[in-house]
């Protein structure tokens, strides 16, 4: 196991709590030193991990290690791991400096070098003269120094912090951001830091671990995540983007938006669906049409401080994000253009629904814990186990969940130019996905209905 | 914007009325003599009186010793019924709070009927388990109630410090703790310094405590005694109530 | 094995903590005159208390009665008052809504003794001929506190824009007030009333300092006249133990609802 300088890795940690998955077969390694942030919506687990991390749950597969030493089942106070806790968690009946020698006095470290110590970590959060305060009268500026220093003035080899910041208003949070980073670098130690805000993460990491429900979705730098996307959720949430359905005709040649683009990607094969993305900065916009790819109206243009976003309606009737330091103005004639290598072109992770079912008669399948009427003529026995592929336009989406065949709730939502592509999660805790001209939004409850005629069936092969 | 703040004045008057006036009676009352003229003798009398002290210092003594006993049964059962690991179920909780529903007379005669059944010689000692049984519930609600509320992440930012869970107990949940326990010595210590039918029931009338002399006072038209005994009780527990903190936990919602 | 200790230490104290109540209700069962002398099974205590075929029956009939009449009253004077008085206080500030919360705490601090005393002096100050409705104000004091403790978390937690969206949707105050504030009110008031309820049912020394000399008896004073009179009228125990199942019952379906209701909200 030694040899590697990974100071921290998970090793296939999985977790669920009662039948909810929250940790999915989840491996990361950290190397000394780093910086490295899990960033994901909430519920996503990056905080179960954190707290895994610092011995509050146990994995229910898989194994932790601290320099190579396995610590999954080691009590939290003998971990050499210190945490910066959500909402701080300061002890309320202790001042300030009885907080930050929490931790030595349990060490039993002589009286005098408590208190150098104390005040050392003091000054380096700016806090001296603080000394004596009761916590509960500290601002939350003020608390979330205190938190810092009764941490790290155990010298642990890894600093925890849960959304540390995520309590303060935004102007606070931006300084305390340049001072983590300070500190990182004087300390030299290895941080983990969880955060649902992605520009937090940008700023502050040296690597970035994008989770969602309990899977990771993508590793890699600041620069790697934003500019190299690997699915469509990840460029969905790091940033602003134009996320679009494409097809890859061929090496370096891909459609969308009803054109073809050069493009510097190769492998993906011939005409292939995949998922196209380009950030609002990428896309250049201009009063002519000579040396542009594709013409579009300006739908509207909004002032954002450093730059204006504009929607435009393109040529093939696609929507677009455009950010551009000039305003253009709405309903005016624009060309646009894409340079190849702004053009991140994405594996698509389903091209339609797929659900094992099972025959029930001549005219009717069950699967997602329901019957549906299907076509006949199909020649399977009742009982036969089928394949079931539903496109995702063929998916109906009802205002009353009481009304459709299934009931499910809105669970995550992607625009794609032209329409939407929604994930639901039915009432059962099944995933399926629909595209659809209709507005929902994330949390709605809804009924889902399928034709008959929409249901096809596939036979396996055995 | 509107007068809904005068809303309150009609409680004001009858807090007036009902709460303040009798209370400044009682001061007036124990500074007259029978006829309305002002003495200090209602206190004289009392300093003077070796059975009065010795019954005041008894009572002094049981309160203290129930409430002291109180604490060492109660925090631990508190604590146990807190704890999701060691308490699944909510029927215990109700089986504590139960009691304090139920009519103090009822529970304290059902009690001496039992001494008495079981042979037990009426005195300080049924006098004390009798009291203790009367009022753990009191102790163990609010000290449950703080625990059942305590945010877990001080304990767990204690694990994380390097408490081991006997340091974390003693270092942090118990400190934190305390205003349930002080909830709790108020809802103990005040009830059983004044009472006087449940020491009557417990002892048989062997053991006078100080209310039962209030009450006897009072009831033989004694007014002006009765009320200086009363104000020297106002006294200890207003000497009592300074032990609870500004930010009081309001310990009421049973329902 | 924590585990195992830790349900030991809680049920060894629960046993000893209902042994003197389920001995009542044992014994409730047997006609014997004297506790702890079993002989043999009978429900005769529990025909007797319901037909009144015993000595002393009436008084005892009419304590309970007494005791019923005075909680309900002052429970539902105290209810109204209470929650009238914590809108109010709820739109003070300053000095006098210190003033008020001091005074409102000083009937929850007081040991009843103090209390009754107190209040008695009141009457006799005031040449007020005790009985049933002395000892009905004083229920009313000791028991309001209460209620205004009960309704004002609700106030507090309530948006303040709510009461200012019905009178902007038109509403008049006093419908503001009914179709919107008290219907946001009604469980602080419910607890409100249950806990003075019991606080009423529960009370001795008030009751017996503030009586008179009409003879008036609550069940409370009845048992200690009782009591002091030397040996348990033997109806007492059906009486101790309806009571007991009584809330046992109540408080099963309190928690019942709210375990639903925790439910529900996840």
């Amino acid at each position: 196991m030694k040899g590697n300088d990974y100071i921290i890795e998970f090793k296939n940690i999985c977790k669920s709590f009662g039948d909810k998955c929250v940790l999915n077969d989840v491996s990361i390694s950290v190397k000394q030193g780093e910086f490295l942030t899990l960033l994901g919506p909430s519920g996503c687990g990056k905080t179960t991990l954190l707290r895994m991390l610092a011995g509050f749950g146990s994995p229910d597969s898989g194994q932790i290690l601290i320099n190579g030493t396995d610590i999954t089942d080691v009590p939290p106070h003998e971990r050499p791991v210190n945490t910066v806790f959500q909402r701080y968690a300061l002890f309320p009946h202790l001042d300030v400096y009885d907080n930050i020698a929490f931790g030595l006095k349990l060490q039993k470290v002589p009286v005098n070098e408590i208190d150098t110590k104390v005040r050392k970590v003091l000054k380096m959060v700016s806090m001296t003269d603080y000394e004596d305060r009761d916590v509960e009268s500290l601002s939350g500026g003020q608390q979330q120094r205190v938190a810092i220093a009764r941490a790290i003035v155990n010298q642990p080899k890894v600093l925890l912090l849960d959304e540390p910041l995520a309590a303060l208003d935004l102007k606070m949070r931006k300084d305390m951001q340049i001072e983590l980073k300070e500190m990182h670098r004087k300390l030299g130690i290895t941080f983990i830091y969880v955060t649902h805000d992605q520009e937090e993460a940008l700023t502050l990491s040296d690597t970035i671990v994008v989770m969602n429900e309990g899977k990771i979705q993508q590793i890699g730098s600041p620069t790697d995540i934003y500019n190299e996307p690997q699915n469509s959720f990840v460029a969905d949430f790091i940033g602003e983007s134009n996320i679009l359905n494409g097809k890859m005709v061929k090496d370096r040649l891909v459609e969308f938006v009803g054109h073809e683009f050069e493009c510097v990607d190769e492998g993906f094969g011939e005409d292939v669906a995949v998922d196209v993305v380009v950030r609002p900065e990428d896309i250049y916009i201009m009063n002519r049409l000579e040396g542009s790819q594709l013409s579009a109206k300006v739908k509207s243009c909004t002032f954002k401080g450093v730059h204006y976003e504009m929607f435009v309606d393109t040529d093939k009737g696609y929507e677009l994000m455009i950010q551009d330091y000039n305003a253009f103005e709405p309903g005016s004639e624009v060309g646009l253009f894409i340079k190849p290598a702004d053009i991140q072109v994405m594996h698509k992770e389903r091209t339609c629904n797929t659900f094992e079912g099972e025959i029930v008669d001549e005219s009717h399948v069950k699967f997602l814990e329901n019957t549906f009427e299907c076509p006949e003529g199909h020649g399977l026995e009742a009982g036969d186990k089928v394949k079931i592929e539903v496109t995702f336009a063929s998916v109906e989406l009802i205002d009353h969940p009481e009304e459709g065949m299934l009931a499910g709730e809105v669970h995550f939502l992607l625009y794609k130019g032209d329409h939407y592509h929604l994930t639901i999660l039915t009432d059962d805790g099944d995933h399926l996905w629909v595209d659809t001209n209709d507005v929902w939004d994330k949390g709605d409850l809804v009924g889902i209905n399928i034709a008959p005629k929409d249901i096809k069936l596939v036979k396996y092969n055995d | 914007m509107t007068k809904r703040s005068t809303w309150a004045l009609p409680y004001a008057i009858f807090l007036v009325l009902f709460v303040a006036l009798p209370l400044i009676l009682i001061i007036l009352y124990a500074f007259q003599d029978g006829s309305g003229n002002f003495t200090f003798a209602n206190f004289t009398k009392f300093f003077r009186d070796a059975d009065a002290i010795g019954t005041f210092a008894l009572s002094l003594e049981v309160a203290i010793e129930n409430t002291a006993i109180c604490i060492l049964l109660g925090y631990p059962a508190a604590w146990i019924l807190a704890n999701k690991k060691l308490n699944k179920s909510a029927v215990t909780i109700v089986l504590f709070i139960m009691p304090m529903w139920i009519n103090a007379l009822m529970r304290t005669l059902a009690t001496a009927e039992l001494f008495h059944m079981l042979g037990v010689q009426l005195g300080k000692g049924t006098l004390l388990v009798g009291m203790v049984y009367d009022y753990l519930p009191f102790m163990i609600y609010p000290i449950y109630n703080i625990l059942d509320r305590m945010d877990k992440s001080y304990a767990e930012a204690a694990a994380d410090l390097g408490a081991t869970p006997w340091q974390v107990f003693w270092k942090v949940q118990v400190p934190l703790s305390m205003p349930g326990v002080i909830s709790g010595v108020m809802m103990v210590f005040m009830p059983t310094v004044s009472t006087f039918a449940i020491s009557e029931f417990l002892t048989n009338n062997k053991i006078k405590l100080f209310g039962t002399i209030i009450q006897e006072n009072i009831n033989s038209s004694m007014w002006n005694y009765g009320a200086a005994l009363s104000l020297v009780m106002l006294v200890i527990i207003g000497i009592t109530s300074l032990l609870q903190d500004n930010k009081k936990e309001v310990s009421g919602g049973i329902v | 094995m924590k585990r195992f200790f830790a349900q030991c230490y809680i049920w060894l104290l629960l046993i000893v903590l209902y042994a003197p109540i389920v001995f009542i209700a044992v014994f409730s069962f047997t006609e014997s005159k004297v506790l702890g002398n079993w002989t043999g099974f009978s429900t005769k205590l529990y025909t007797n208390l319901f037909t009144g075929d015993m000595q002393g029956t009436g008084s005892l009939m009419s304590a309970i009665e007494n005791t019923l009449v005075i909680a309900l009253v002052a429970a539902a004077v105290s209810t109204v008052l209470g929650t009238i008085a914590a809108i109010g206080l709820h739109n003070m500030r300053g000095r006098g809504k210190q003033a008020i919360s001091f005074l409102n705490n000083i009937p929850m601090l007081n040991p009843d003794i103090i209390t009754g005393v107190s209040l008695f002096l009141l009457f006799v100050f005031l040449h007020v001929s005790q009985g049933y409705m002395t000892v009905i104000l004083a229920h009313i004091t000791f028991c309001t506190p209460y209620v205004v403790l009960s309704v004002l978390p609700k106030l507090t937690q309530m948006n303040p824009n709510i009461y200012e969206a019905a009178l902007d949707l038109g509403a008049t105050p006093f419908q503001a007030l009914r179709k919107v504030l008290l219907p946001l009110l009604k469980p602080g008031m419910i607890s409100g009333f249950i806990l003075a309820f019991t606080m009423s049912l529960d009370d001795f020394a008030v009751t017996f300092f503030t009586r008179g000399t009409i003879g008036l008896d609550t069940l409370s004073t009845y048992i200690y006249t009782d009591a002091r009179k030397g040996g348990l009228t033997p109806e007492l125990r059906p009486m101790i133990t309806i009571m007991f199942l009584g809330i046992l019952l109540l408080l099963i379906v309190i928690n019942l609802r709210k375990i639903r209701n925790s439910n529900k909200a996840e």
